[in-house]
């Protein structure tokens, strides 16, 4: 049988793009466990969140840009909000508690979402159509285009904000070294609360995208675990590997999917996208044990 | 007061070794044991005994396993239910297509498939380290389900990849078939394997496991074999979380598919542990408690005070209740309901004279 090398190319840009949209969630990881060691599992919870009161809003009446502000300034809130009840009560524990209470929060923000504005399915319509265009017999979703585009000019902007300005420094200060970064008087608690609204604005961003491709509705909480395999991949501290493992992630997937799920190809079965990138993280991680990018750890006894 | 060890002295290696080495701890244990082998089924009815103490002590138990892993070898695992699965499913497939197995080795030997699966994805532990590792297990949980549901036999062709457990019959002629025999053989089960585990973490493989937690690197320089260790609790946990799952689909449920041993049902075994106290085997215990009666508690608490909610509001409040209650508690005691329990026995050590 002929190879056939142009869907090959659609299937690898049409994951390569699906990729991008995986690395949006993941950065808002990246960037929590960056600036204050906390892997926070209610990324997910807080997408699901921001795209749920957008959406809610836009439908109570509100204007695009409108209810793009308020919800940015819920965002915030809610950061300032986890900083004071979640995190500082519970510092210098290990980290493992700190996870397991943004798992408590998932559960808590979930609910709050649901009960503010209903369980229902609200579409999400950005003014972008999702037809493919033709590129050399390839088509390409103009969705996923636009996605790609903002995610680029967000971790653009990101890395902007980090290298260029006052704050950004403090940030990296910050996760450097806690302590240190403490003692040359850079105040620990302001800093976790502007990741953690940047976080959410990550989010709202990651929502807006991912709602509007599969509809706002409960599941996008589990794109987190989509985003989980990204991180390990790319590096847990890292902002280019979450874009690189975004890409490697979304590629491989489609491609297993088709080349060795589907009867095309070796067709072991369907539906393996929920674990197979987890095992190809696995694999990259016995190789490098830190991800791609992520920082060497040296232990000393 | 009424916990004084004073004038208790151990005169010899063997008393110093016991379990409970203070005569007040043994009578405690006694009294609990007796409480639930005799007491709790004269007094439970049949819906106690199979909706809220036979989940209580298979999750208890499963939280165990968790805890053998994660509370005292550091190793931070999201796939226990995963390893709940293969242990239910290994039980079904031995006991149907083994006829007349006696029903201890089934269970003995849906562990040990469990604990085998456990070897395997406890492999890349050696290189990785903390979240990095508990995302990978994360691998094991999916594929885990993914390879039920999708291939036939596991579930001997069945179209909805549900197992049905067959009646259980001890030594062969004792059916265990109401609620309250049911009830009896989990807590036997359970009891059995808490000791063991207890003494376990005791001994040269509990103190191997600590050090290994505390810090591998030092482990490994005074002489501990890091592969053996790690994979050792691999092991271990996975084939008391096997155990566990076969419990499930045996003495619980009676059938059930692989999508009752979703990542939630990891997380829950999770939450247990940090609630209950990471690194002890009582911790295990209350921490299922506390999970399993929670949502009970919550569901009457929030109808008694506000009537009238609509279902769907209601459960979403529970929800936020829920995950509130877990950030309160680890703010208030990160070191779980064991250490609060700890605290409790100390402060009665000295009680009414403090000084």
């Amino acid at each position: 049988m002929e190879f056939d090398w142009p869907f090959f190319f659609e299937v690898l840009i049409g994951g390569l793009l699906a990729g991008v949209m995986y690395s949006l969630v993941a950065l808002g990881f990246v960037l929590i466990y960056k600036a204050s060691g906390v892997f926070n599992f209610a990324q997910g919870a807080m997408v699901f969140f921001a795209a749920l009161t957008f959406v809610s809003l836009v439908e109570k009446g509100l204007n695009f840009w409108l209810a793009m502000a308020a919800t940015l300034a819920i965002m915030v809130a809610l950061g300032v909000a986890i900083e004071r009840v979640v995190l500082r009560p519970l510092v210098n524990q290990p980290q493992i508690t700190l996870f397991m209470a943004t798992i408590g929060l998932t559960f808590f923000l979930e609910g709050l979402s649901q009960g503010m504005w209903g369980a229902q399915v609200h579409g999400l319509e950005l003014g972008i159509k999702d037809v493919p265009f033709k590129v050399a017999g390839i088509s390409i979703s103009q969705f996923d285009l636009f996605a790609a585009g903002t995610a680029a000019a967000l971790v653009a902007a990101l890395a902007v904000f980090f290298q260029k300005t006052r704050i950004g420094r403090a940030l990296r200060a910050v996760a450097d070294d806690h302590q240190a970064a403490l003692s040359v008087g850079i105040p620990l608690k302001h800093i976790w609360a502007i990741v953690w609204a940047v976080a959410g604005f990550v989010a709202l961003v990651a929502g807006l995208l991912w709602g509007s491709r599969i509809g706002v509705q409960f599941s996008l909480t589990l794109i987190a675990l989509k985003a989980l395999p990204v991180l390990i991949l790319g590096g847990f501290e890292s902002i280019p590997g979450a874009i690189v493992g975004g890409l490697i992630i979304g590629a491989s997937e489609k491609l297993a999917e088709v080349y060795i799920g589907s009867p095309i190809g070796l067709g072991i079965g369907t539906g393996m996208e929920n674990w197979f990138p987890y095992m190809l993280a696995l694999v990259f991680l016995l190789v490098r044990p830190e991800g791609l990018f992520g920082e060497k750890h040296i232990d000393r006894v | 007061m009424f916990y004084r060890e004073a004038g208790q002295f151990r005169v010899s290696y063997a008393e110093d070794q016991r379990i409970f080495p203070i005569r007040q701890d043994r009578y405690g244990f006694v009294a609990v044991l007796l409480v639930a082998f005799v007491g709790v089924p004269l007094l439970a009815n049949e819906y106690w005994f199979s909706a809220i103490l036979i989940p209580f002590l298979i999750l208890s138990l499963a939280a165990l396993g968790l805890n053998i892993l994660t509370g005292y070898t550091g190793q931070l695992s999201l796939g226990t239910a995963g390893f709940m699965a293969v242990g239910a499913f290994a039980a079904f497939n031995f006991a149907i297509r083994i006829p007349g197995l006696p029903i201890l080795a089934v269970f003995m030997l849906a562990g040990l498939t469990a604990a085998l699966v456990g070897i395997v994805f406890g492999l890349p532990s050696l290189r990785i380290k903390g979240f990095y590792l508990a995302v990978a297990t994360l691998a094991a949980q999916f594929f885990i389900e993914w390879v039920l549901t999708k291939f036939g036999w596991f579930s001997n062709n069945n179209p909805s990849g549900v197992i049905t457990a067959p009646a259980m019959k001890l030594f062969g002629m004792f059916p265990v078939d109401t609620p309250m025999k049911r009830y009896l053989f989990t807590l036997t089960i359970v009891a059995v394997m808490a000791l063991l585990a207890k003494n376990m973490m005791r001994c040269a493989t509990g103190r191997a496991f600590m050090a290994v937690r505390d810090m591998d690197v030092a482990a490994e320089v005074i002489g501990i074999p890091m592969l053996r260790t790690k994979l050792l609790a691999f092991a271990i946990s996975s084939f008391y979380c096997g155990v566990a799952g076969a419990l499930w689909a045996f003495a619980y449920l009676g059938s059930v598919e692989p999508q009752a041993f979703t990542l939630d049902r990891s997380f829950q075994i999770l939450f247990m542990i940090i609630l209950g106290g990471v690194g002890t085997v009582l911790g295990s215990f209350l921490g299922a408690a506390f999970i399993v009666l929670l949502p009970i508690f919550l569901n009457n608490f929030v109808h008694r005070i506000v009537p009238g909610l609509s279902s769907d509001l209601l459960s979403n409040l529970e929800l936020m209740i829920f995950g509130g209650l877990i950030i309160f508690f680890l703010a208030v005691e990160p070191h779980g309901l064991a250490r609060l329990w700890q605290i409790g026995k100390e402060k009665l050590r000295l009680w009414p004279f403090p000084h």
